[in-house]
């Protein structure tokens, strides 16, 4: 088990991990959110590639439309 | 030194009482020019609270007309108002809010054609608008001219807001490009709470009038979030992204383009 902080909140997880399978275990789809690891964006591409490690600080972001007419 | 009529030193008198606003501030929010691009949801509070506070020339771009289904939340237009161009409906209403703000009414659409000649003459612009095509031009074309702008965004019970400065993180910088057409749902489709609109919209409008007195800490280089279910807000930190195409150290958007999608499918009825 690792403690990280997901969205400001301490979250403990089971490593290895990669930042895709930390998005999709958070009911999100990597393709409709960005994420910061240690407050640096991490290309869409890069999310397989990236393994969460102790400690770490994501930040998952959704898209929010909205406002207008629809 | 700008002449304040008594009238207007009354009307604006909570301002002028107001430590980090006073005369001084109430004069620059008077000479102050903003457009707002969408006279809905977002849109509808930002320019109830821009007009009450007197902000000189406002500017509305909008090419729908009043639907009855925008009622709910978007609430500078009236029932009599449906069938209306949101823009003319918007204008009355500034009218009778407050007479001395000049209003510049587009009954029109923000695109890669007529989006510099349109912000061009704006101290600040508000992104009011719901489809992320037009979000991303709101921001290249203020990235590229070099203009202050909110990002706003909502979706059911959530909202999202951050403001962009010269040489502060813009909207690509957290989001790279659009999502796939229809991937995320639209108001239409997900439904929002109408009064997340007014949340999200007044904290816009806040903004707006901190930028033009100077007032506090903006919403620059963070992205403000909420969630209407927990009321909890949450601000992240951000910064600069170096691969922004836009903004970023090789940015391969140095004009604009025709929104990345002409439509959103789920805003058909
Ligand atoms: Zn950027």
């Amino acid at each position: 088990m690792a403690k990280i902080t997901l969205n400001d909140e301490a979250q403990e997880v089971t490593l290895p991990l990669s930042l895709t399978e930390l998005i999709k275990a958070n009911s999100a789809t990597p393709e409709m959110v960005s994420a910061q690891l240690n407050g640096e964006f991490v290309a869409r591409e890069q999310y397989d590639a990236i393994a969460i490690r102790e400690g770490d600080e994501v930040d998952i972001l959704y898209f929010m439309g909205g406002g207008q007419s629809s | 030194m700008m002449d304040f009529t008594p009238e207007q030193i009354e009307r604006y008198s909570r301002h002028i009482l107001l430590q980090d606003v006073g005369v001084e501030g109430q004069e620059k929010i008077s000479n102050g020019k903003v457009l707002v691009i969408g006279a809905g949801g977002l849109g509808a509070p930002v320019l109830l609270y821009l007009a009450a506070a007197g902000v000189g020339v406002i500017g509305v771009i909008d090419g729908d007309t009043v639907d009855l289904s925008n009622l709910q939340r978007q609430v500078i237009h009236f029932t009599p108002d449906v069938g209306k161009p949101k823009v003319i409906s918007a204008k009355e209403k500034i009218r009778q809010i407050n007479p001395d703000v000049k209003v510049i009414a587009h009954h029109d659409l923000f695109t890669s054609e007529n989006a510099f000649e349109l912000i061009r003459d704006y101290d600040f612009i508000v992104d009011g608008t719901d489809t992320f095509p037009v979000k991303f031009l709101i921001n290249d074309a203020c990235v590229i001219a070099g203009k202050p702008f909110s990002h706003g965004g909502i979706l059911r019970f959530d909202g999202q807001t951050m403001t962009h400065l010269p040489q502060t993180a813009c909207y690509r910088c957290v989001f790279h490009s659009p999502p796939p057409p229809n991937a995320v749902p639209a108001c239409s489709q997900a439904g929002v709470l109408g009064a997340i609109a007014g949340m999200l919209g007044t904290i816009q409008a806040a903004e707006v009038l901190k930028f033009l007195t100077g007032t506090g800490e903006l919403l620059a280089d963070r992205l403000l979030s909420f969630n209407a279910k927990t009321m909890n807000f949450r601000t992240v930190k951000l910064h600069k992204n170096r691969q922004c195409p836009v903004c970023g150290e090789h940015p391969v958007i140095t004009e604009l383009k025709e929104a990345e999608q002409t439509a959103c499918d789920l805003k058909q009825r």
